[in-house]
């Protein structure tokens, strides 16, 4: 089965991260290759997006589309990235999510068939 | 045949409806499907049985009546179909299927009251009008946990296995909360304000003995299994004649099952021996201290008061800190267990034990007036029938 992995942030961690001198930012984006590289066999495709502050957001049931800056939800927890795997089942995506060594929420989806 | 009784049907039901979900499962490859023919059957066995009588090999009538529905239902999809047919007699699921089962049914990714509901009808055979009663929920609430919970455990490939050794700690105290829970729930009601419904603390001892048989190394599962008989071996001098509760220094310890008592002793000993200690475990030696006192004032309260800071340390909860600060009384005396629960008000404002604890002890320490306060509170935060008549009793006589 197929499913995404959303990684999700919260302020607590890009404060965190920030605050990180350089050396400990290097290691901590070293954890994060290396659970890539470990998983490289289940991983179908990943994504990492750039912060929130550079989105733009359409909205298109409103008559006119509307553009705006930032995006759709303004929360405290946000989306960074995207992993897509392919594993046996949800107790395998399991596994793998608990694994994750970044931000602190990751929400488990199933690819529709 | 005769007219069974309600206690008979839910024995003969709870027995074989787990055991042909567990083969259906495997055979058909869907959980969902193979869940809806034995809820069929069952339905179909308590329409036919209670008129009828139970037949004399009642697992070959509910595998008759799921797998003749089964090749009706499923003849869209010979895939399954043909499995179907294929059904071995006599129905023998491979011990690992039923503990399959159990772990599909509780699994994290479920929400609570979804995990508690499937157990109760794919292990133990519940409909879902016998859980909606037990629950005090509407059935179309049930039914739609039900529903959702199927579909989940299909679409985001909930497996049906057991867990890997890395993940099986987890998962087993997973299935011991949706259990532990089921019990305190059926712990309270008395049985016979209900006695068409089927009686939880008995499906949570079934499911207890089910887990213990197919993980008997499990210490853990043990000793829930232990807290659940402990506490159901004394369940006779717990009500009076009215459904009233009697408090445990006045119970007639006469009425105990004090071989049921030496027994989940025993249990409790062999899962101790393993050391490897844990909050049942511990729940359960406490309980062991009062079952096994010949009086109440034998009570070894130093002893109690060791296991509860060994439970706190194991498993902090504010309403462990208060069940410790009455074991404190009598150790410590009143004043010492008021000044604890007193630190424990903000944490516990909405818990009724609470106040009828505080209650008690302001009584001990010659506080009428703010005791009965206290009782008045908790008498406001409680629903549970039998308790109310206790708190009001007090209002009443003190």
């Amino acid at each position: 089965m197929k499913y995404v992995l959303m990684f999700v942030e919260t302020e607590q961690f890009a404060a965190d991260l920030a605050a990180m001198d350089e050396p400990e930012q290097e290691r901590a984006y070293a954890r994060v290759r290396q659970w890539f590289a470990d998983h490289h066999d289940k991983i179908t495709h990943h994504t990492h997006l750039m912060p929130p502050d550079t989105a733009t957001t359409l909205r298109l049931d409103r008559g006119e589309p509307l553009i705006s800056d930032g995006p759709f939800v303004e929360g405290k927890e946000i989306v960074s990235g995207f992993a897509e795997i392919d594993v046996a089942d949800l107790d395998e995506a399991l596994r793998i999510a608990r694994s994750w060594p970044a931000c602190p929420v990751v929400e488990i989806r199933p690819i529709a068939a | 045949m005769s007219r069974p009784t309600y206690a008979e049907l839910a024995r003969v039901v709870r027995d074989h409806a787990g055991r042909l979900a567990a083969s259906l499962v495997h055979l058909v490859g869907d959980f969902a499907a193979a869940e809806d023919l034995v809820a069929d059957a069952v339905e179909a066995a308590l329409t036919h049985w209670p008129v009828e009588g139970i037949p004399d090999r009642p697992d070959a009538w509910l595998y008759t009546v799921a797998r003749r529905r089964g090749l009706d239902q499923l003849r869209r999809d010979n895939r399954h179909r043909q499995k179907l047919a294929l059904l071995p007699w006599p129905v023998e699921p491979r011990p690992d299927d039923r503990l399959r089962l159990v772990f599909t049914c509780c699994h994290p990714a479920l929400p609570r009251s979804a995990q508690i509901a499937l157990t109760l009808r794919v292990v133990c055979g519940l409909t879902t009008a016998q859980i909606a009663r037990a629950f005090l929920v509407s059935e179309s609430t049930v039914g739609q946990r039900i529903t959702r919970a199927k579909r989940k455990i299909s679409d985001a490939g909930i497996p049906y296995r057991i867990p890997s050794a890395d993940e099986l700690g987890d998962r087993v105290a997973e299935v011991l909360a949706v259990i532990y829970l089921l019990f305190n729930e059926g712990y309270l009601s008395t049985g016979d304000q209900q006695a068409h419904a089927r009686d939880l603390a008995e499906e949570a001892e079934f499911l207890a003995t089910l887990l213990h048989t197919l993980m008997p190394t499990e210490p853990e599962v043990a000793g829930l299994l232990a807290l659940i008989r402990l506490h159901r071996a004394r369940a006779a001098a717990r009500f009076d004649d009215r459904d009233g509760i009697v408090p445990l220094p006045r119970q007639d310890r006469s009425r105990w099952d004090h071989d049921a008592i030496a027994a989940a002793g025993r249990l409790l000993a062999r899962a101790a021996a393993q050391k490897r200690p844990g909050p049942y475990q511990l729940q359960a030696a406490i309980v062991a201290c009062h079952a096994e006192a010949p009086r109440w004032e034998d009570t070894d309260w130093p002893q109690i008061l060791v296991l509860y800071d060994m439970l706190l340390h194991l498993a902090p909860s504010p309403v462990t800190r208060l069940h410790r600060a009455v074991a404190l009384r009598y150790v410590a005396g009143p004043a010492a267990a008021l000044a604890e629960v007193d630190a424990l008000r903000d944490d516990l404002a909405g818990y009724h034990l609470l106040h009828a604890t505080r209650a008690e002890l302001l009584r001990d320490l010659g506080d009428a007036t703010g005791a009965r306060a206290a009782d008045e509170r908790a008498l406001a935060l409680t629903a549970n029938p039998a308790e109310r008549s206790l708190l009001r009793q007090r209002l009443d006589w003190t």
